[in-house]
């Protein structure tokens, strides 16, 4: 399938936790709460699986904003993943901001299962703002992506 | 230089005397008087080579790990800033502590030879240091510098001599605009030629297969063409050592591109302390480090979108 | 290489209205290891999955993507097809296409183009996987109860009928918990004593029921089925198998200045102890700090008087370790501190009280005989006023800001029981509102206000100021929207409740999470209330929220059932998506154990050849049976080392290539 990219087309990887935030997005499936199609959800057990490597190996190979979505503080079905995360992905985002990658292009946020309403308005809200950045420069390997395509 | 007014020599003859160890980490004169690198030293009669002065900039921390596991008692000479490292790894059980005689010995900086022959001086033949001052013997005859202006760049802010502020650069470079940062590292990281130095030195990387080694990783692919993605390297090393980095400069003082990789290191401790309380990694050898530990009221990821510095 | 089939389902219209079936279908023929690639209206019948069933065996497939719904709707439906046509059921991946996909997106080339992205991610996964075998371990056939309140009672009661041993494990020296303390319960109004001692006496004469009293949890290892508990045995200093229970020593007891717990403070007891007259075990206990032979040495008395010689000084904690197939917490409630609520003089005055203090006075067998008696003059009052809502519902930050639920009813019932014995008493009530919703609950609480004329007045009591002996009640009455202030004898807080102090220390110790307010978290509010997100521990009463002694009765059964259903397995199957340790990578640096939440992870010393010679090197081990699979010890580890099957490394990388090309 090839698709003409002249207007800008945004990739988001979206990290889900299985007992919360996936099913978060399930609920704003079954309440038809529109997000954007650019939006691409992987299913992790815990946000606390989301190896700092999986979101510079997204950005590398082009995406242009990846979040990673967890059960509220507390709430951690292993009652601790989410705090460990919360702590590596502070230091990667600032790590990132370090080098001059737009802070906006990550973001942690916590959603429930009962969040459907939620977890659509943080992806529209997600998606715009990857929309006013454009597209991800700095960080994407432009290798991989010009020869992977097909 | 001296450790207890004694000189180092000595101490190290000491411990053969002695029989304190079957072995002494050390380091010995390389080709030329500012190449000193790590050896092992097994009898009395080899310390003839070793020596101990301004040039001993090598963290020998790291070499424990093979050699500590070796056959019979080994010494090793520590400067302040290595004792870090050492306890580091001794936390991570990467050295049997049992088999290790620890030697805590003074330094008050270490020189970089660039520094002086940038300083104009050419035809140096030796060095030696007397108190602040350094005495330079040339083909052209004696020339004298401060010892300040020529120090390792991991010597200018050593947290145990001056106190100056380690985190003054780090600090300049937080408050770069965002595209100035990145044209900043994009500069500094397209030197990089990937010749793996500053992992090979690092006292954190001593893995038994490192991750860039390792095919199944998924990260070992080496960079092909935009030299930016080097920084790939550096970021996945710099979160490898978080919170375990002691911050000993290795990385800087062997990168062949003088690229500041230590600064990167120095961002992700100054970020640790700011956020999580002060931590030293290696202070101790049995606490738990900030990446491996949670409070309940940690700040949340968008601290870094809230907080100040250039956008 | 694998020989993967691609089952795209319709969902009827869900997907097929806005997914090009046609389109994902035709896509993945192209995607790498794919053989097969079908579509069918509904994938999940029965005949949805005979397709399935065929095309595996007649395509020779090793795995097998379904693009359909959610795979918390459907995988294990799928799992269980694959695995009837003999294939390993985790070589399943399911493609998310329907609430992910079909039902956000009206665009149908935009939905249509995202499906196959979704989909070629799940088979870029599936290349990755490999078969996994569920593990089996062994079930202990024993049960633990942390508290003896009538929640633990209950649960252990049931659990013993259904032929288990069950221990229980009680802080204090006596069973019976709260429920023992209060005088007549709502809204039958019997007495609590009545109907709890059967109860009481029925769990010490069961076979299958080991108290524990006086005695704490100390440690807990282990995990569902298999738990190892250490409980630490207070020292009673009395020999409770020789001790007849006579209560010589407390009568002779010469210290008698200690405040009676059970009695809310309200007079003293001994320093040697039996807490009440129906306490079981009925077995004294020695307070040391408030006993003589302690404190000076001398005394010994009771040592002196006891006919049966089972005083025992020098008895020591004692360290009891005993294995558990399963944990049932029933911790229990307290009511709060009120010290942020100095607005009721409570410290103030004496004739403030709290309502569990009323209930000792107002019991038979309490520290007035049952006579209500004002405590700072032993007068008869004449005026009472209750207040509602004391740390309930509170939104200042000095109380709770939950419902206690409970207090409502008691304060019907207090009211009730006052002007039903002392008619000459003016009952005024202060409430915000009256919460009734429970069987009979309404009736109780309009007999109170109706039929024996109790004031309620809906406001809250700003401020309570002892003046002259009299305690000057100022209130505001918002249905007549006017300021009242009543001349009362005594005030009654109904002090909101929370959970035990012991809920924080067990659930740490068991992995269990406690929410904000210390009350222990369901696996679902819903639909599992009496379980514990951690496999093998269950929830009773009051330690999970507020309830009343019918639910928390209704909810200790039925923990019970759900620890006889677990007992009486006799192998457990586990999650097979565990972490697992390459023990030629790893570093032997402890990481991953200091994150691990289960304490899964143990370090051995092995031996390795290494080129040739003999190295002893420190590896991780995961305890199989132990992980639950949240991954945490995969990112921490430096060398990948460690990775979760089912979701490696490689697998979620390959996941992230095939969204990003």
């Amino acid at each position: 399938m090839s698709i003409e990219k002249k207007e800008f087309k945004p990739l988001i990887v979206a990290f889900c936790c299985n007992w919360c935030s996936y099913a978060g997005a399930d609920l704003a499936g079954t309440s038809r709460l529109a997000y954007p199609a650019e939006i691409k959800i992987i299913r992790v057990p815990c946000s606390c699986r989301v190896n700092p490597m999986f979101v510079l190996r997204a950005f590398q190979r082009g995406a242009d904003g990846v979040i990673i979505a967890g059960c509220h503080p507390g709430d951690c079905h292993y009652t601790s993943g989410n705090y460990f995360a919360r702590r590596r992905m502070t230091m990667l985002f600032s790590m990132l901001d370090f080098f001059g990658i737009e802070r906006e292009r990550t973001r942690v946020d916590w959603v429930s299962a009962a969040e459907g309403v939620k977890f659509s308005t943080v992806m529209n809200d997600f998606s715009k703002k990857i929309h006013e950045l454009g597209e991800n420069r700095r960080l994407g390997d432009l290798r991989c992506k010009q020869t992977i395509d097909r | 230089m001296q450790t207890n007014n004694r000189p180092v020599k000595e101490i190290a003859q000491e411990i053969f005397a002695e029989n304190q160890a079957e072995r002494i980490l050390g380091w010995k004169r390389g080709e030329f008087f500012y190449d000193n690198s790590p050896a092992v030293f097994s009898a009395a009669d080899e310390l003839q080579e070793f020596v101990y002065d301004a040039f001993c900039g090598s963290n020998l921390s790291k070499f424990l790990v093979k050699e500590a596991a070796k056959e019979g008692r080994i010494a090793v000479l520590l400067k302040p800033c290595d004792r870090y490292s050492f306890n580091q790894l001794v936390k991570e059980h990467r050295i049997d502590k049992e088999n290790v005689l620890p030697i805590e010995i003074d330094c008050d900086g270490m020189v970089d030879i660039d520094k002086v022959r940038a300083l104009g001086i050419k035809g140096i033949k030796s060095i030696s240091a007397d108190g602040d001052q350094l005495t330079i013997e040339t083909v052209y005859g004696q020339k004298n510098c401060s010892k300040e202006d020529v120090l390792l760049l991991k010597c200018q802010t050593c947290k145990d001599r001056t106190g100056g502020d380690r985190f003054a650069l780090v600090r300049e470079i937080e408050e770069m605009s965002s595209v100035e940062r990145y044209e900043f590292w994009r500069s500094e990281l397209s030197k990089c030629i990937r010749c793996n130095a500053c992992r090979n030195v690092c006292p954190a990387c001593t893995c038994e297969k490192c991750v860039f080694d390792n095919d199944k990783s998924g990260i070992a692919n080496k960079a092909n063409s935009d030299s930016f993605e080097e920084s790939l390297y550096h970021m996945i090393r710099a979160f490898h050592v978080a919170g375990r980095c002691t911050d000993c400069g290795e990385c800087s003082r062997v990168c062949p591109q003088g690229i500041p990789l230590h600064l990167i290191n120095r961002k992700v401790i100054k970020d640790l302390n700011e956020f999580y309380g002060e931590y030293q990694a290696g202070a101790d050898d049995s606490s738990v480090g900030p990446l491996t530990s949670y409070e309940l009221d940690d700040v949340e990821p968008d601290i870094v979108m809230n907080r100040g510095g250039g956008r | 290489m694998q020989r993967i089939g691609v089952f795209v389902c319709w969902c009827g219209t869900n997907i097929a209205a806005t997914v090009d079936i046609d389109t994902v279908v035709e896509a993945m023929k192209r995607e790498p290891g794919v053989v097969h690639s079908s579509d069918y209206q509904y994938m999940c019948s029965e005949a949805g999955q005979s397709r399935i069933r065929n095309a595996i065996k007649e395509h020779n497939l090793t795995g097998i993507v379904v693009c359909a719904c959610s795979p918390r709707m459907h995988e294990t439906t799928f799992r269980k097809a694959a695995k009837a046509a003999g294939l390993n059921e985790f070589m399943v991946e399911i493609a998310n296409i329907r609430e992910h996909c079909a039902w956000i997106h009206k665009d149908r080339t935009e939905a249509t183009e995202k499906a196959v992205v979704l989909a070629r991610t799940a088979v870029a996964k599936l290349n990755l996987n490999k078969p996994l075998t569920p593990g089996t371990s062994d079930v202990v056939k024993r049960a633990l109860v942390i508290g003896g309140g009538i929640a633990g009672i209950q649960s252990a009661l049931d659990i013993a009928e259904a032929g288990y041993q069950v221990d229980i494990v009680e802080k204090e020296p006596t069973i019976g918990g709260k429920m023992a303390q209060l005088d007549k319960t709502f809204p039958t109004l019997d007495c609590a004593a009545c109907i709890l001692t059967p109860k009481m006496v029925e769990a010490a004469q069961h076979d299958n029921i080991n108290l524990i009293t006086y005695s704490e949890v100390d440690s807990v290892s282990g995990f569902v089925g298999n738990f190892t508990v250490k409980i630490r045995k207070k020292a009673r200093s009395v020999k409770a198998d020789i001790c007849s229970g006579c209560g010589i020593c407390t009568e002779k007891c010469p210290s008698k200045k200690a405040k009676s717990e059970f009695n809310m403070g309200l007079n003293n007891r001994s320093a040697i102890y039996i807490p009440f007259a129906q306490a079981i075990p009925n077995v004294p206990v020695i307070d040391r700090d408030q006993c003589i032979k302690f404190k000076t040495g001398k005394c010994g008395l009771c040592a002196k008087v006891c006919p049966a010689d089972a005083i025992d000084f020098s008895q020591q904690d004692e360290i009891i370790e005993q294995k558990y197939g399963a944990v049932v917490l029933a911790t229990g409630f307290k009511p709060i501190k009120l010290d942020n609520f100095d607005e009721y003089s409570y410290a103030a005055s004496q004739d403030v009280i709290t309502s569990l203090e009323l209930e000792r006075i107002m019991n038979a067998a309490g520290p007035t005989g049952g006579k209500l008696l004002r405590p700072s003059d032993k007068k008869h009052p004449h005026t009472m006023v209750f207040v509602q809502c004391v740390g309930s519902r509170d939104t200042t930050g000095c109380g709770k800001t939950y419902c206690s639920k409970i207090c409502c009813m008691y304060t019907a019932k207090h009211a009730m029981l006052i002007r039903e014995k002392y008619p000459d008493i003016d009952v005024h009530v202060f409430y915000i509102d009256v919460r009734t919703p429970g069987k009979n609950f309404d009736e109780f609480y309009r007999r109170a206000a109706e039929d024996y004329g109790v004031n309620y007045i809906k406001g809250m009591v700003g401020k309570v100021a002892p003046t002259n002996g009299k305690l000057m009640v100022q209130g505001s009455d918002l249905i007549a929207d006017r300021q009242v202030i009543i001349e009362a004898d005594m005030v009654v807080l109904a002090t909101a409740i929370e959970p035990d102090q012991t809920a924080k220390s067990l659930a740490t110790m068991l992995t269990a999470s406690i929410d904000t307010n210390n009350f222990f978290t369901e696996a679902h509010p819903k639909l599992r209330p009496v379980e514990s997100p951690t496999a093998g521990v269950f929830l009773s009463g009051v330690c999970q929220g507020p309830k009343d002694i019918p639910e928390t009765v209704a909810q200790a059964s039925a923990a019970a059932v759900k620890v006889v259903g677990l007992l009486s397995k006799d192998k457990l199957v586990s999650n097979p998506c565990v972490a697992g340790s390459n023990e030629l990578l790893c570093n032997g640096c402890s990481n991953c154990q200091h994150v691990c939440p289960y304490g899964a992870i143990d370090y051995v010393e092995k031996e390795f050849r290494i080129n040739g010679k003999i190295k002893i090197r420190r590896v991780a081990q995961v305890n199989e049976a132990v992980c639950q699979g949240c991954g945490a010890c995969t990112v921490v580890c430096p060398s990948g080392a460690m990775d979760l099957k089912g979701f490696t490394n490689q697998q979620i990388m390959a996941e992230v290539d095939a969204i990003c090309r």
